[in-house]
């Protein structure tokens, strides 16, 4: 039976109580105990850094360069914080039932509950740091709007917001490397969890220039190493960005819980071509001023300069007036698909819908005369200005769209489509963020607990930061407390000797096949099953056949795969065959359990189960759980049900109408 | 269009590399830089040959991964743009594109076009942060800054680290990095206690890790795929004098 420690209490007082009663490590013996972190993200840099200064010994690895490259640092619109600064009633409880509204009644109350309460100290850290967020003419912080939320209560640095904060970590990591309490691992790639006497007691990692296996001890093991999207080949996420961790970690025992449950992001650069490597986003925060339309008429050939404004659907206008283009990302994507669906989109591919900043352009225009005080302006002027203003705001995402697209999105609006962004299934964890195995905990994107069904936007940064910052370096001591006594254990022990014997065994039999298709020619047809079958909408007859059909792909794989070069040097191809193999039996469960939850919540969308009006119709009465999957061998998974329990939110249909 | 591209290869850093001559087929427009050479990288598997090795992650222009001189030049041809985000338009059928990994003392190749730039890392680790323990810190909006410095510190800080300066420099400098990172902190209330160190101790692990001086002429702000200021290497400057001048010894 899965036990989540919720502390007992009422919701206000849970963390406080956890914090004021939880077991302490004193700093003589934090010297001498030992922690893997795995991922220097925003989770995971920031743990690195956290627990070096409290004194503990840490050693962090990252597959890239440098641990300032972790894919946090894409995230662009902003990070969410209850700080009320905008004094438009933003409040603890507020960010903690937008967040679990947001996730379709799908996460724990505790966890979301805790998130919220330390979000303002997140901003506070962020700023001792130097991370420059947007700030007003009077110096103080400024704030915008994100999707599923009334009120403004993002915080962001333009459209490079993750980017700042995770070189805010990433220093605050480098100085404890100076310090000598971290060590850091650039290139490495764990690819498996070594547990003793049912304890996660060390890694084995490759080392990624020159090919050897290494094992690494330590008391404790952190799981920072993100999300699964590229299960779908296409996605936002960066292109080294893996499950390969949390899965080795799975199937020694740790369960994954909800895998289905994947954030598809409205607004991303549509497809170009089958070339396509990455999809790009274009930030949330874009639907703060755009407006997202399609041609009334379906099949519309003309240019959008020659539809009049008559012959516009203004679609999250029209059926969602109380949060109009602000709607959450799961509804506003669905949305999409239904218009392109109904013959209704745009572009060569028909596959995407118009995201316009004419009006908006128009509208600081205006403002911007107003302050000049200027009458009887010349439109084209309003435009100029209006485009100065646009360009402040949003100016780097209008120059990547227009380096990948070639058009110019201050004349033309812009042509967006959703794609795959964000996993908000993951590890197990309970409340003190440790998985179902002893010793082994999981931070951030990779672990499952803070945003349900669906993540709203600007919410990923403040999860990983908070895990990172705030949570764990209390909850880990309550372990490692009782732990003192043990030293580090010998990587000469026969768990280490056995657990690289296995990767160097699997490395061998993947370099040995020889086969006749590339690794990355298998990664495409994984994420177009994945994506015609279990993506935006999903059905029994098709993920049933999913399931069949990554059956046989997996054995064609393990049979027919090519990968050039050595074992012993550096090897991408490699590298990625180890990965692709484990998005492929990830892709396996996914289906399952997505199967499995014959309801629609949030970013699982069941087309069986749906209101009159095409909205998720969730069954509270038979799925209100975490479904946790353990590993029983290949093929095979045991469902271990977790049940959610509200207390004081009362679940209701979701309603952004 | 059809291309001819002529690709450094080296199996690592103990090996002497060599030009080698290939050519991809029927490359869309619509393709990025880095795509195109995916599909090459195909081939060769395909072929029984090994693939061209290449740093890249994010493919959005801000992890700093992707690091190549494209016909000499840091990320090729396009104004304020990584390599990930330049896109075959900029090239036409029949062209002949030399593709080169960074050439600096202070980034030694590990294979083909990948460098070892573990030294930016070294000159962060010398100085490049706020000594703020996590849990220390005041209300975000207790301290005020002027949004111009607010504005200016941001724009220092949009540095990927990617290297296209150090790529850029005849003296192989890296002190539009630094720069980069003593004025993000400098222009900052926060950053003000430890302003003199930081300056001095950056600059001595940048000369440490074998990086040139600098001559002022600016190849690394026009190589920047940030658009990092050269103002900022006048600031690092200013920083780096006073500091000099007025530090204690001890």
């Amino acid at each position: 039976m899965l036990d989540a420690k919720i502390p007992a209490g009422d919701l206000n007082s849970k963390w406080t109580s956890y914090k004021d009663h939880c077991k302490l490590v004193n700093p003589a013996n934090k010297r001498k105990m030992e922690v893997i972190v795995i991922g220097t993200g925003l989770a995971g840099a920031s743990a690195a850094a956290a627990l070096g200064e409290m004194g503990y010994k840490v050693k962090a690895f990252c597959f890239q360069d440098s641990p300032r490259r972790a894919h946090s640092i894409a995230a662009q619109g902003g990070i969410n914080a209850a700080k009320n600064y905008q004094n438009d009633g933003d409040s603890v409880f507020r960010l903690f039932y937008d967040t679990i509204k947001g996730g379709d009644y799908r996460s724990r109350e505790a966890n979301v509950h805790r998130l919220a309460e330390v979000s303002g100290n997140i901003i506070d850290q962020c700023v001792a740091q130097g991370v420059p967020f947007a700030r007003e003419y009077g110096g103080l912080l400024s704030n915008r709007s994100f999707g599923g939320t009334q009120v403004q209560r993002t915080f962001y640095a333009a459209g490079q917001t993750g980017q700042q904060l995770l070189i805010g970590a990433y220093q605050a990591l480098e100085r404890q490397v100076a310090l000598g309490n971290v060590k850091m691992y650039n290139r490495h790639e764990m690819l498996d969890v070594v547990i003793i006497d049912g304890k996660a007691r060390g890694i084995i990692a490759r080392n990624l220039v020159n090919g050897e296996l290494e094992r690494h001890a330590g008391h404790a093991v952190l799981l920072c190493s993100g999300g699964y999207g590229n299960v779908f080949y296409l996605s936002t996420n960066a292109m080294g960005s893996n499950v390969t961790a949390a899965w080795k970690a799975h199937k020694k025992g740790a369960y994954f819980s909800n895998p289905c449950f994947t954030q598809i992001h409205p607004t991303c650069i549509p497809v170009s071509g089958d070339h396509q490597s990455k999809l790009t986003l274009m930030s949330e925060s874009l639907r703060n001023d755009g407006r997202i339309w399609v041609p009334t008429k379906q099949n519309d050939t003309r240019k959008a300069s020659e539809i009049p404004e008559e012959e516009r659907d203004y679609y999250l206008e029209r059926r969602y007036p109380a949060f109009g283009n602000l709607v959450p990302r799961d509804v506003a994507s669905r949305a999409a698909k239904e218009r392109c669906d109904a013959g209704h989109g745009v572009g060569t591919s028909r596959q995407a819908v118009y995201l316009d900043y004419a009006a908006a352009i128009e509208r600081y225009g205006n403002i911007e005369a107003g302050k000049k005080d200027m009458h009887n302006v010349d439109p084209a002027a309003i435009v100029s200005m209006g485009r100065e203003v646009v360009k402040e705001k949003y100016g780097n995402l209008f120059d990547m769209y227009e380096k990948i697209t070639g058009e110019n999105p201050y004349e033309l609006p812009m042509r967006i489509f959703p794609a795959v962004h964000y996993t908000m299934g993951g590890l197990w964890v309970d409340y003190e963020l440790q998985t179902s195995i002893t010793g082994l905990y999981s931070l951030g994107e990779a672990n499952f607990s803070d945003h349900g069904a669906n993540r709203l936007g600007a919410s990923a940064l403040m999860q990983g930061l908070a895990d990172g910052y705030f949570v764990i370096p209390y909850t880990i001591g309550n372990y490692l407390a009782d732990e003192i006594r043990n030293p580090t254990p010998s990587t000469d022990d026969a768990a280490f000797v056995q657990a690289e014997k296995e990767v160097a065994d699997r490395i061998n039999t993947l370099k040995n096949i020889n086969g006749t298709q590339t690794v990355e020619s298998f990664h495409k047809r994984l994420g177009k099953i994945m994506w015609d079958k279990c993506g935006m909408a999903r059905n029994a007859e098709g993920l049933t056949k999913a399931i069949e059909q990554i059956r046989q792909l997996k054995e064609e794989f393990w049979r027919d795969v090519k990968i050039p070069g050595d074992i012993n040097e550096m090897n991408w191809e490699l590298d990625k065959a180890n990965r692709v193999a484990d998005f492929i039996e990830l892709g396996e469960l996914m289906c399952m359990d997505a199967l499995d939850r014959k309801e629609s919540c949030g970013g699982h969308f069941r087309e069986e189960y749906q209101t009159e009006e095409g909205e998720a119709l969730r069954d509270d009465a038979d799925y209100m759980y975490v479904a946790s999957w353990e590993y029983k061998g290949n093929h095979n998974w045991d469902l271990h049900k977790e049940p959610l329990e509200y207390e004081v939110v009362k679940p209701t249909q979701r309603s952004y109408k | 269009m059809n291309l001819t591209l002529k690709v450094w290869r080296q199996k690592n850093n103990k090996t002497k590399g060599s030009f080698e001559t290939y050519q991809v087929r029927d490359i869309s427009s619509e393709m990025s830089f880095l795509e195109m050479i995916d599909v090459l990288n195909e081939s060769l598997v395909m072929d029984e040959k090994t693939p061209i090795a290449f740093d890249h992650d994010c493919r959005e222009g801000i992890c700093g991964s992707c690091a190549m001189y494209i016909n000499g030049k840091p990320h090729g041809p396009w104004k304020g743009t990584t390599v990930c985000q330049l896109h075959m338009r900029a090239f036409k059928n029949g062209d002949t594109i030399v593709v080169e990994p960074w050439r600096a003392n202070a980034f030694p190749v590990i294979k083909d076009l990948i460098v070892d730039r573990s030294a930016f890392d070294r000159i962060i680790q010398a100085g490049g942060y706020i000594s703020v323990n996590t849990g220390n810190a005041v209300d975000g909006n207790a301290i005020a800054i002027d949004k111009y410095n607010a504005d200016t510190s941001f724009a220092a800080a949009a540095c990927i680290g990617c290297g296209a300066c150090v790529a850029a420099c005849k003296n192989s400098s890296a002190m539009l990095f630094v720069a980069a990172k003593v004025s993000h902190l400098a222009l900052l209330p926060q950053g003000g206690p430890e302003k003199k160190t930081r300056s001095l101790n950056m600059i001595t692990q940048m000369d440490r890790e074998g990086f040139g001086a600098c001559t002022n002429t600016g190849a690394c702000e026009a190589a920047c795929p940030k658009e990092i200021s050269l103002t900022n290497i006048a600031r690092l400057n200013l920083e780096y004098i006073g500091a000099g001048l007025t530090v204690d010894a001890g």
